[in-house]
């Protein structure tokens, strides 16, 4: 038997889905209060996954442990400590330090990763014999990403401006990124899409039990 | 008669609903064919070995289960079909309970697999690319224990596997950031390990360029489609296949809706011209 808590979830759900798609309509109370439930429960989830996910296990648990083995633990936790002084003006640039390493960190690590998986490895990809393709298909698939890329790079140069025989480069650039954008919407519709399939099928289905 | 784009607006938002409700009630049945992409990421889990173990990462949360749960619960299924054993974890808080929901579901056709031995949900970790970088380098040092708190030497499966290379694939179930990409950056472009992964149709334009010659990605899953072509790959009937039918008829009545207003506005262009 379904439990009574299961129901009252389900016919919650139920409500709050209604309450946002009444937006569509127009503007309204149902909807403002099912918005703010929405944005309240998203701050106080977060905040008790921070402090039983991350703050417990990986700092609290490990000090009260083994003080002693884990004292490198008390850099971060002191960086912690010094972020939250942003709170009061007076104590406002002692966050700085913290928001500095953090950023020089990123950079660092990020750096690199990107460089030779974004710049390197990308622009090898397409330093291919197009010919060597075993279909036709594949060789003008091949063909047309030489051109795409070689076109859309040019594009994005600016330092000459691109006119008369220079423009001709450009142009079929912008024919490629066109394409690619017109793909994106596609995409994007069919995100949109699943994302009203997936409540339909829950209003219908689990809610309603219409769906066999 | 003249209709205010109010009104219009609603018109559409109502068609639409109906359109998308009535093939969830009514199912059609049309086929889908299978892309590239999506052949490129079965080959990857048909090809490897028996009794090989793989990890999925559940990089998303209930927000976007409609499009990915279908590639997990079709990707678990394809590597138990394969004997092949699934680690689980999750770059995103939510990702554990998406990995329960989705080995909970497929457990049902194989109830010979047991837990700790063709699978361990190992859970969740901060820290995005820094962490699949120490998974890379020690499992065991990320994941002390699993996700019900049994130590990781003891899980029968996990023995002898101490570092992603040990791995025969990966695969990141992802919505965004920490997520594919940081599995492709690092997992894929650093240590070598071969990665596949799936991701929502919004952001599926931006992960092809890594399906390339230099084999950063191991095909890709995007969106619906993609997941109902993989249940189709696997002979399931599974819940991407179920919702294809609306998708396709919301689709078209999109062209339909396009091309409407573009007639409209080409009228109306004309009017004011003349």
């Amino acid at each position: 038997m379904t439990s009574f808590f299961t129901t009252f979830g389900i016919w919650l759900s139920a409500l709050f889905t209604i309450s946002i798609f009444s937006f569509l309509y127009k503007d309204n109370p149902l909807y403002k209060f099912s918005e703010q439930v929405f944005v309240g429960l998203s701050a106080a989830y977060w905040l008790v996954n921070i402090i039983y996910s991350i703050m417990i296990p990986n700092l609290f648990s490990k000090l009260i442990g083994d003080f002693s083995g884990n004292l490198i633990l008390l850099i971060p936790a002191a960086l912690g400590l010094m972020m939250l002084m942003r709170i009061h003006p007076a104590t406002q640039w002692i966050s700085r330090y913290p928001i500095a390493i953090m950023i020089g960190t990123t950079a660092g690590i990020s750096m690199l990763r990107y460089m030779k998986s974004d710049i390197l490895n990308q622009v090898t990809a397409t330093m291919i014999n197009p010919f060597a393709a075993s279909s036709t298909g594949a060789v003008i698939g091949n063909i047309l990403l030489i051109i795409g890329t070689l076109c859309g790079v040019y594009f994005f140069y600016f330092s000459k401006k691109q006119e008369g025989f220079f423009a001709v480069p450009s142009k079929i650039g912008i024919w490629f990124l066109m394409i690619s954008f017109g793909a994106t919407f596609g995409y994007t519709v069919m995100a949109r899409i699943s994302l009203l399939i997936g409540r339909l099928e829950f209003l219908l289905g689990n809610w309603l039990h219409l769906i066999k | 008669m003249k209709i205010s784009s109010s009104t219009e607006r609603k018109i559409i938002y109502s068609v639409l609903f109906i359109a998308v409700a009535l093939p969830l009630l009514f199912p059609i049945g049309w086929k889908t064919d299978v892309s590239g992409y999506t052949r490129m990421a079965y080959d990857l889990i048909e090809e490897s070995p028996d009794e090989s173990v793989v990890l999925i990462s559940f990089d998303y949360d209930p927000s976007t289960m409609t499009e990915i749960q279908p590639m997990a619960e079709a990707q678990i299924e394809h590597a138990f079909k394969r004997n092949q054993r699934v680690i689980a974890t999750a770059l995103w808080p939510m990702g554990v309970q998406m990995a329960e929901q989705a080995f909970s579901s497929v457990i049902k056709n194989y109830p010979d697999k047991q837990y700790g031995i063709d699978y361990v949900n190992l859970g969740y970790k901060v820290g995005g690319m820094v962490t699949i970088q120490a998974m890379g380098r020690n499992l065991s040092e990320v994941y002390p224990a699993d996700q019900g708190g049994t130590p990781y030497a003891e899980l029968p499966m996990l023995k002898g596997i101490n570092r992603l290379k040990d791995l025969a694939w990966i695969s990141s179930l992802s919505s965004g950031t920490p997520g594919l990409k940081e599995w492709v950056m690092v997992a894929g472009d650093s240590y070598g390990v071969p990665v596949t992964g799936g991701c929502t149709a919004i952001s599926a334009p931006g992960f092809f360029p890594y399906v390339n010659e230099q084999r950063q990605l191991y095909g890709l899953l995007g969106g619906l489609k993609a997941a109902s072509e993989y249940e189709g790959l696997i002979d399931r009937i599974g819940p991407a296949t179920m919702k294809m039918d609306a998708q396709s008829i919301a689709h078209l009545l999109i062209l339909i809706f396009i091309a409407i207003g573009n007639v409209k506005a080409y009228v109306s262009r004309r009017r004011v011209a003349q």
